[in-house]
């Protein structure tokens, strides 16, 4: 369950940043990402995965939040 | 010497590596890497911020050594007591050169050494009453200090002291910032992990100190400079040109800083992060937090300055846009004379380099404008965010060594043959012996500074009176060089 920083680059893309990884990289895709529903299953371009718990609207980012590691 | 081709270059790590049994040579093997353009991330080619070989000469320092010498120590206003034994605080006493204006003793405690200085009843019954003491000493000896840092040394983590509590009980007496850093020395595998931990305790015990007081006037043009930490008047040199293009630089961080400044960075609207491994996670945090935006600026060689102000100028409105063309402009004229006057008796050389922080990748380009080649780079305490940073900055099939050992860098100069080596000073006597220009890069050599346009000319002077010096043609004793050899053999017939 690592923390995860997540921010928005200058193209807009989810940027995920795991500090105790040196994890930089920018989400693919993600399950929802609507103004209604955001979270889901999250994959990066490095090919991992990850689960955010789905919450009822878009996050404020910059944003830390748990995320589950799927693979 | 020719650049080496892919082949050669991995030839070249084979054969260094051939020396360790097997175990090290697997691990060290995964260090070092032939530099791929191609490749977006440096996972899949090196490995990073690792334990180092028990048995080999890292370079590496500690924790203590991260956060007391690099983030904490420049704060010039504050008392950074190494608590625990002398020597730590001691022989790392000034020697970073972070210069700084004031008083030294009086309102600044730059270059001062403050122990606690342990002895063995300390260890044994506890070291929290004798640090109470010394916080009650420093405020009657010097009253103008802002705040006291207290710095762990290992055996403050080992016999499990409490300072955050003497921390918080001497806050309420004193009255003014005291901060418990947990950096003891043998924490995490590097220096690197102090910075980190230093950053935390900045983010916990100074940060939010201001929140809530909207005294401080601020203006649409506040940035604060973050991870530069004025050697030789880096950040001086710097400072200048953001405040010519029209910019208001709120706090250096930490170079010539005070606490003052630190706790005012939440008012700025932009940090500029210039060492990106020690500081990046402070930027991180107000970024969150404050919701500050940061960006990393390189300010090595007019290359990469004019580069970094017109990144930095697209933030703001077009006055300041206005004003970074202005800026560069002004120093045109300037920095091309130092290129004009240099470039001819520099160009083609090949460095290599070794060192920590921002330094392998960011001083590439300096090289690169005075016609210099960057043949070799590595990071003592990197992690892999770094290398994915030098991947684009270096050429293709040039070396990169993590965490390098004094075996290995020493094989690898004799066989890439630079023209130059800047490193740390425990290279520089190894390699000046072997007869190869030197530079010692991790605090300029005792010169600078060479950040900016100002700083540029010290840089391209100091690497032509090193490259350049008649002396590395005396190295050779007389009696070994070819024609000392035919003269001799001609007097003997």
């Amino acid at each position: 369950m690592p923390s995860v920083m997540l921010k928005k680059n200058a193209e807009g893309k989810l940027v995920f940043y795991v500090p105790k990884k040196d994890l930089e990289e920018v989400a693919e895709s993600i399950e929802f990402d609507n103004p209604e529903k955001w979270g889901g299953e999250v994959l990066l371009s490095d090919g991992s995965k990850y689960y955010f718990e789905p919450m009822n609207e878009q996050p404020d980012f910059p944003v830390t939040l748990r995320a589950k590691r799927l693979d | 010497m020719a650049a080496l081709t892919k082949e050669e270059t991995e030839a070249l790590i084979q054969e260094v590596l051939e020396i360790y049994p097997e175990q090290a040579r697997k691990d060290r093997a995964k260090h070092l890497a032939i530099n791929d353009q191609s490749l977006e991330k440096s996972n899949k080619c090196i490995t990073s911020n690792r334990k180092s070989q028990p048995g080999v000469m890292t370079i590496r320092g500690c924790a203590y050594a991260g956060s007391k010498g690099v983030v904490w120590g420049p704060i010039k206003d504050m008392i950074h007591i190494s608590h625990g034994p002398v020597g730590c605080g001691q022989y790392s006493r000034a020697g970073r050169r972070n210069y700084y204006v004031g008083t030294t003793g009086v309102n600044t405690f730059g270059t001062m050494n403050f122990t606690s200085d342990f002895q063995e009843k300390d260890i044994v019954f506890g070291g929290d009453k004798k640090l109470a003491k010394i916080m009650n000493e420093i405020e009657a000896l010097f009253p103008l200090n802002k705040g006291i840092s207290i710095q762990s040394e290992c055996p403050i983590g080992l016999i499990g002291d409490d300072i955050e509590a003497v921390a918080k009980k001497a806050n309420k007496e004193i009255n003014k910032p005291v901060v418990p850093v947990r950096c003891e020395g043998f924490r995490g595998v590097s220096q690197s992990l102090g910075h980190h931990i230093a950053n935390d305790a900045i983010r916990d015990w100074v940060l939010e100190n201001r929140d809530g007081d909207e005294s401080f006037a601020t203006t649409p043009y506040d940035v604060a400079v973050i991870g530069d930490y004025n050697i030789g008047g880096d950040a001086w040199a710097s400072r200048t040109l953001l405040e010519e293009m029209g910019l208001r630089v709120v706090a250096q961080w930490s170079g010539d800083g005070t606490i003052a400044e630190m706790e005012k960075t939440p008012k700025v609207k932009l940090n500029l992060i210039h060492c990106y491994r020690s500081m990046n996670y402070i930027a991180r945090h107000m970024e969150e937090k404050y919701k500050i935006p940061w960006i990393e600026y390189n300010f090595f060689g007019p290359t990469k300055i004019a580069e970094s102000l017109r990144k930095i100028a697209a933030l703001f409105d077009e006055t300041i846009q206005a004003g970074a063309e202005k800026v560069i402009a002004k120093y045109q004229a300037e920095y091309d004379a130092v290129i004009a006057k240099y470039k001819p008796r520099l160009q083609g050389k090949r460095v290599m380099l070794y060192v920590g922080g921002l330094r392998p990748r960011h001083v590439i380009g300096a090289y690169e404008d005075l016609g210099m080649e960057v043949v070799g780079t590595g990071y003592e305490f990197g992690h892999n965010d770094d290398y994915d940073r030098t991947i684009k900055e270096m050429g293709n099939a040039t070396l990169i060594y993590d965490d390098v050992t004094g075996y290995e860098f020493e094989e690898f100069v004799k066989r890439v043959q630079p023209d130059l080596i800047g490193s740390g000073i425990k290279e520089k006597y190894i390699f000046q012996k072997m007869g190869i220009p030197f530079r010692q890069m991790h605090s300029w050599d005792y010169s600078g500074p060479y950040h900016g346009y100002d700083g540029f000319a010290i840089f391209a002077r100091d690497m032509d009176m090193t490259l350049n010096n008649p002396c590395w043609k005396q190295v050779k004793a007389p009696w070994k060089t070819a024609e000392s050899s035919d003269v001799a053999v001609a007097a003997s017939v």
